[in-house]
This record gives C-alpha cells, structure tokens and sequence, in this order.
C-alpha cells in the first residue's frame, strides 16, 4: 500500500476544504488530534496567496478595503487556486473573477483597475528587448519601408476600458490621492509598456 | 562538488552572515555597497522572463557572493517532481551560478494545484526513498550538489517511525546532498513536537551543515494551551534561537548564515544588524573555540 500519496492526498483535501475532518493520524505531541495544529496549515496557504494577489493588484486592494479584498481573494482562490509554484503568475484570472464577483457589482470599474493591474505585472516581468528609437529609420530608406515589419515590444499591453479607469488606477497607487470621479466623462484606455527598466502605463488619445 | 555546468564560475559563499534579498532593498544594496557576507535569493521570484528583478540579481550578483533557495520543487511529494519546474532552476542556476544551492524537506503540490506552503512528510521508509529518489533527479538534472532544510512542523505523523534528524541524516547519507540547518525551524519544531532542541543539535548530522537559517517566529497557542509557534520570518531572532545558533557554531564553526526576513520587511539597517549579530557570535565562536577539525 502506498501509505505516503493516501497521506498527502487526505491531507490536501483537508488543507483546502476547512469543512472536511481532520485526517486521522496526524497528531500534536501527545498523540492526539489537533484541529488548531493542522489550521496553521490552512492558513498559511490561504494568507500567501491573499498577500501575493494584494501584492498584484494594490488599487483594487485600496478600493475595495483590507477586508473585502481579502474576501474577494479567498473566493478567487477557491475558484482558481495557483496551478504553479510561481506566484509571480499568480492572478491571470482575477480580472474576470472580480468581474463576475457580485458583492464589487456596484463598483463597475474595477474590472479595468485590475487589467490595469494585470497589465502592469505582465510588462514588469516581460522579457527584454531593446526598443527602437526614430535614429533606428534613419539608415533605412523610404524605398524599403514596405519590407519593414515592426513588432510590439514584449512587454507592452492595452487596456480598453469604458471608464475612466486609468485615473482611478493612477489615484490608487503609490502616493496617489483618491478623489471624485465622473463615471460618465467617458473611457479611457491604457497602453502599458516597459521599454527599459520602468513600467509605463500612458493614456492612450 | 561537482563544477556547475555553467560557464560562470559559482563564487563561494563564505562563512560569513548574509540576509535574504528583497525587493524593498535592491536600491539600497546597489547604491550603498554593505559588507555583507552574501545574499540569498528565493528561485522562484526569478521566474520570470525579464525585468527590474532580473537586472537588479545580475547587479548583486556582480558584487557579492549568491546563493539560491528554492521554495517551490515540491521534494516531499509522492508524485514526480514537476520537470519544468526543474528546468527553470537549472536554467537559474547556469544564469546566476549561486554557491549553494538549497530545498526544503516539504511538499507543495497536490495534483496540479501548488499548495502554497511547506507541507510536512512522514517519517518512513517509504518516505525515505521517495524522497531520496528526488534529491537525486534534482542534483542529477542541476549538476551541483544541493542543501536540504529541515522544516517547521506544527503536527506529527502517527507512522512516522524515524526521528526527524535520523531521517535527515538518512537522506544525506543515501544521496550526498549537503544540508542547510535552519536553527528557528529546529526551535519552532521543537517546542511543536515537545522534543528538546539541544538534544535535536546534538543528534543532528552537523558535518554535512553548509549553511545556516535564522529567523523569528511567532508564538500561539492550541487547543490544549501547548505552545504553538509560527514560523513567520516577519521579526527579530528570539533570544533562544541565538543561543542555539551558539551552540551550533562552537560545534562546526563559523558557517554561512543566512537572515530570513521575509514579511514585515524592515529597513535595511535593522537586517543588517541581525547579519552583525550573527557574525559577532561566530567571530565570538572562533575565539573561544572548540572548532570544526577542518577548519583548524
């Protein structure tokens, strides 16, 4: 009998439905059970992965409050919890998710802060590539323009959004200070890039 | 050890304290040059692509001693070990050629889904050479010999029928990998499991330590009103800890030391003083002696 993958199969699905019994066989130090032993467990996997997507998306964090991001993370991790050990990766479905998530309906944008957001984390860690400034056009001529095939910078991302998004995001980071926004002044979209070593995220005219 | 396979040359880590790096300091570091022992990186927050992690690694790498500390392989588990995962360390590995290279004795995944924590194992035979079968894909496919690092454990396995430190030294014996003694970790499980943690030193395989851990921890209680403590690596290193860091480096002398301060990160200058303290107690230790037979 394969007594270690029962043991870790058990004790998965325990880690991840708080509902479930306690596995049998897994002891504090006087041989007994533990539920507050085995909870440090649980918790830990859900406190990580609600810090890493905090770390992810800090305008939605600072919209929506300590408290219900935390609740929006938790259900996001029941939904999609990570499928690899690189949390930096962590979060590719948190845009939709928030979308769909009813208790934000009132908060319509937030989908956007969170492309945004999402966009922002893509390009910070997008591979590098050198971009072309207009002295790159100058030995080429005219006659050969046709032939030229210019290809996006890797790093670059655009965020369509029907609200003003951009000014809420940029109102939600760093040193940024909230402040009324029109909701109907109209859309905004973001093209965000990183050419070198810092990520832009511009207004798109 | 076996020479990397990169063409960069590892640099070695001396015995000397490092602290773990952060993005918070990168800026610092570059710009300010401390003299600091080494630093430590955790593998899986180079995982990517390009950016400011990867120039800002590169720059600290071109000044000081590295080592790597994967976080995420998943050594403990029964299933296979993820072979792109490993593939991505490798290629870390050439990239940055740290001077060690260290894993936990834990599991984090189940069945495609990463669990996110360092899950305890068994002690048993089973166990054993599941385990034993993984170090040795990982220092196969690497080329290098890697550390292993005793965990923090908040529960006990009833079929467990090694010692934790028999197991260990099991582990090493099977498949010559080093180990990295995580000195708050053999504290934490200590009072976790009520076991004495001078005695857990004692039994402990010290001639195959090549690094040290030291962090703090978080003390809670359970159900029964036992200690329960965390280990949280977000504060200080306990008073207790620093005393058994002492014990260990009279017994093999002064050997890399790493501070792991990874959440409530503080400002620079409160890290470097850990990195100080650890360094004055091994400098304290060399004076006072008796010392690692190597090393004399």
């Amino acid at each position: 009998m394969r007594r270690l993958a029962e043991r870790q199969r058990d004790f998965a699905a325990a880690l991840l439905d708080a509902g479930r019994p306690l596995p049998k066989g897994i002891v504090g130090p006087d041989g007994e059970p533990s539920a507050k032993r085995f909870a440090v467990y649980r918790n830990n996997v859900i406190v990580g992965l609600i810090e890493a997507l905090g770390d992810a998306f800090p305008a939605v964090r600072r919209i929506v409050g300590e408290d219900f991001f935390r609740e929006m993370a938790r259900a996001y991790f029941v939904r999609e919890p990570p499928s690899s050990p690189i949390l930096l990766d962590y979060g590719d479905k948190f845009a939709d998710f928030v979308d769909g998530f009813a208790p934000a309906a009132g908060l319509p944008y937030l989908r956007d802060v969170a492309r945004i957001e999402r966009a922002w984390r893509e390009a910070y860690h997008a591979s590098e590539a050198e971009p072309l400034d207009a002295a790159a056009f100058a030995a080429i001529g005219p006659d050969r323009y046709p032939e030229l095939r210019l290809l996006f910078h890797p790093s670059a991302r655009v965020v369509r959004s029907s609200f003003p998004a951009v000014t809420i995001w940029r109102m939600n980071v760093a040193d940024g200070v909230p402040a009324p926004v029109d909701l109907a002044a109209g859309g905004e979209d973001a093209f965000v890039v990183r050419p070198r070593a810092v990520v832009e995220a511009r207004l798109i005219p | 050890m076996p020479p990397a396979l990169s063409s960069t040359l590892p640099r070695a880590i001396p015995p000397r304290a490092g602290v773990g790096l952060k993005p918070q300091h990168y800026s610092t570091i570059i710009e300010t040059k401390p003299d600091i022992g080494f630093f430590e990186a955790h593998a899986e927050n180079y995982m990517c692509a390009g950016g400011p992690p990867h120039r800002y690694l590169g720059a600290i790498r071109e000044h000081y001693p590295l080592s790597l500390h994967g976080v995420g392989l998943s050594i403990g588990a029964d299933r296979p070990l993820n072979r792109d995962h490993l593939a991505r360390l490798k290629s870390l590995n050439e990239r940055y050629a740290p001077g060690l290279f260290s894993e936990h004795l834990a599991w984090s995944t189940h069945d495609g889904a990463f669990l996110n924590d360092l899950l305890p194992v068994p002690y048993t035979e089973e166990t054993l050479a599941r385990v034993c079968e993984h170090i040795d894909e990982v220092q196969d496919a690497l080329g290098r010999q890697m550390l292993l690092e005793n965990p923090s454990t908040y529960i006990a396995f009833a079929e467990s029928d090694y010692a934790e430190t028999g197991f260990i030294a099991e582990v090493a014996r099977r498949t010559g990998c080093g180990l990295l003694l995580d000195v708050n970790n053999v504290y934490v499980a200590s009072t976790n499991q009520e076991w004495d943690p001078i005695a857990y030193i004692e039994a402990y395989p010290l001639a195959s330590v090549q690094e040290i851990h030291l962090a703090g921890y978080a003390r809670e209680a359970d159900e029964k009103g036992r200690s329960l403590l965390i280990d949280t690596h977000d504060r200080p290193v306990d008073e207790i800890v620093w005393d058994l860091f002492a014990r260990v480096v009279a017994r093999i002398g002064p050997t890399p030391t790493l501070i792991e301060w990874d959440a409530a990160v503080p400002a620079w200058p409160t890290l470097k003083a850990e990195a100080e303290r650890a360094e004055a107690i091994m400098l304290a230790g060399e004076r006072e002696g008796p010392r690692r037979a190597a090393s004399c």
